[in-house]
């Protein structure tokens, strides 16, 4: 396991070297450039724009810019926003914690939903409840998770009111009332609709996934074995049945880092959570060079070491799983 | 006794195949009892003949303004589902958006299908040093925050119907890579294919003639479900306002739109999201049907 550990780990290291390559000249290719920003500024002159473009190292060829960056990032320096003149690294370490805690908890409520009802759906296969079930994950799958979004604002924010205070259900966007202690309640209270809007549209896709790990999991010999061994129904399905279910589960989690990266984008836009996917949109429509390399990798990177993690957990869990 | 029983049961189920039937009537037979698949197919045809018949079953014109109904409420005057902040009729709207996002969703998955089926067919069939450098390709585009670097692109080509279709072709076409793959992986060894080869078949028609046939249920079925998946991105991207630009009309981009007036005029948020989620829960309920009729055990 360990030299297997290894072997993935070094075989990462031209995977994302590449990708850095690609989203390097990806965003060079694209017109416009930080430099586009200064360009219709009637107090800078042709010459303040050379020397800005010097200052800044856009004027050197393409291929020596990118070196430079590598060169840097070996060194550990993931060069400076463009936008706020701060290291990138601590944008990134201000708003990384915030996704981290709205998209945690966020799964976990997914996960709390999607985990028992795929369960109940796939014991209870071609039951009314299972095509009830089946039919509402189709629709969870299918719905324009920025439209629900929407919804949810319109309908618990604009429209719906706390009868004691007046004020809106929901709050409407941020982590927390701006000048307030710090209040558990108030967290909380800022997390329903974001946390609503992505549990969902996940619970949708996860208990599609639950139901089909599950139907396998059931018809396997160990089950029966389980039962002929006279084992209470609940503790089969439950212990034996889960355990064996769940892996796939967990471990489709993992994999879909990428579809977590759109979420973020979509949930931080729309509550104006203070996120790297916040961040993305900002730093997209200003042309932050380095702190979109800087987001890409790091989401990159995240992406590698998940699906790393995803395999070496299927082999804890699932013994019969072996890799050489 | 148990089998008495059973048996006449299955039998009705499970329309016995008759002589001579092929496997696309045995599939359609199929499909044709899968009631919520075909249910899907219906409204799609629908939407399919409401886009392209817009402009003559349109209430209004589509440029039509209407300045002193501005933000009119739905079944309360003459438009019958509101209108929007210019005065423009919103049914009429929806009708010739609906053209926009059919369009840029099929396209889309079309493109992207294409493109993927013939790296899986290169990647399959060349095994080798080819195999290695496409599946690394499609390593990066897998390990990439997509929506990310569409979002980028479509800022800086996005507009145009055109781009919209080219980038989510470009990088929409892993899945389908991986699935051709596999499966020309698989019908390359069969004795079909040496036969063919032993007959001094050459590369292409062995390519196009024996084996990418044997593949096309799933690429159909990869390629419905892709429509409902691109007409969801074109919305994403128009919702970013770097998709489809106004004024052509865009579901995505007429809910883009709605979410400036959602305190003053909220229902206006409603119809063209309503859109696409039917469209897209119809085009993922027909695939699924599809899929269970063409090949029941392919997984995707």
């Amino acid at each position: 396991m360990g030299a297997y550990v290894l072997r993935r780990l070094v075989q990462a290291v031209p995977l994302l070297w590449l990708i850095s390559l690609v989203v390097f000249l990806l965003l060079h290719v694209i017109p416009g450039g930080p430099m586009a920003a200064y360009e219709n500024n009637p107090d800078m002159t042709a010459e303040d724009l050379h020397r800005l473009e010097h200052d800044l190292g856009l004027d050197a060829p393409l291929h020596v810019q990118y070196v430079r960056w590598l060169a840097a990032l070996v060194h550990g320096d993931w060069g400076y926003s463009l936008a706020s003149k701060r290291p990138v690294l601590v944008e990134i370490g201000d708003r990384l914690p915030n996704t981290v805690y709205l998209m945690g908890v966020a799964t976990l409520v997914t996960l709390l939903l999607a985990i028992p009802i795929g369960i109940f759906s796939a014991v209870r296969q071609y039951s009314t409840l299972d095509h009830v079930v089946t039919t509402v994950a189709f629709m969870g799958h299918s719905i324009p998770i920025f439209w629900f979004g929407l919804i949810l604002i319109i309908v618990f924010h604009v429209m719906l009111r706390n009868p004691l205070s007046g004020a809106p259900l929901f709050p409407g966007g941020g982590m927390y009332t701006l000048g307030m202690p710090f209040s558990l309640l108030d967290r909380l209270h800022h997390l329903v609709l974001p946390v609503g809007m992505l549990a969902v549209a996940n619970a949708a896709t996860y208990t599609r996934y639950t139901r089909a790990s599950m139907l396998e999991v059931i018809g396997q010999d160990y089950i029966r074995t389980a039962r002929a061994k006279g084992t209470p129904e609940p503790l089969v399905i439950w212990k034996h049945g889960l355990k064996n279910a769940a892996t796939p589960v967990v471990t489709i989690l993992a994999l879909d880092l990428p579809a977590l990266f759109a979420g973020a984008v979509f949930t931080e836009t729309m509550f104006s959570w203070p996120g790297m996917g916040r961040l993305f949109i900002e730093s997209a429509f200003r042309v932050d060079y380095a702190l979109l390399m800087a987001i890409i990798m790091v989401t990159a990177a995240l992406t590698v070491a998940f699906n790393l993690l995803a395999d070496v957990t299927y082999a804890v869990l699932d013994p019969r799983i072996r890799y050489g | 006794m148990r089998n008495a029983i059973t048996v006449p049961a299955l039998t009705a189920a499970v329309p016995a195949a008759r002589a001579g039937d092929g496997y696309w009537q045995i599939a359609w037979r199929r499909l044709r009892r899968h009631r919520l698949a075909m249910g899907g197919l219906l409204i799609i045809v629908l939407l399919i003949a409401v886009a392209v018949l817009a402009p003559w079953i349109a209430p209004y014109k589509f440029e039509q303004i209407d300045l002193l109904n501005r933000f009119a409420m739905p079944f309360a005057s003459r438009h019958l589902l509101g209108t929007d902040d210019l005065g423009h009729d919103v049914l009429t709207r929806l009708l010739f958006a609906g053209r926009v996002s059919l369009l840029v969703g099929f396209a889309a998955a079309l493109s992207a299908v294409a493109l993927g089926t013939l790296v899986g067919v290169m990647a399959g069939f060349y095994s080798g040093v080819v195999d290695n450098a496409l599946m690394r390709l499609t390593d990066i585009v897998l390990t990439l925050p997509i929506f990310g670097v569409l979002l980028l692109l479509g800022r800086y080509f996005g507009g145009g119907i055109v781009p919209i279709v080219a980038i989510i072709g470009l990088f929409g076409w892993t899945i389908a890579a991986r699935l051709v793959r596999g499966e020309i992986l698989r019908l390359k060894t069969q004795d079909f294919a040496d036969a063919a080869r032993a007959l001094g078949a050459n590369e292409t028609r062995i390519i196009f003639r024996h084996l990418l046939p044997n593949a096309l249920a799933p690429i159909i079925v990869a390629a419905t479900l892709d429509v409902g998946g691109a007409i969801l991105t074109e919305a994403a991207l128009s919702y970013f306002g770097v998709g489809i630009q106004p004024p052509t009309p865009s579901w995505g981009n007429m809910l883009q739109n709605a979410q400036s007036y959602m305190w003053t005029s909220p229902w206006l948020a409603f119809w063209p999201g309503a859109m696409i989620f039917l469209t897209v829960l119809c085009f993922n309920f027909f695939g699924d049907g599809l899929r269970d009729a063409l090949d029941p055990r392919l997984k995707l």
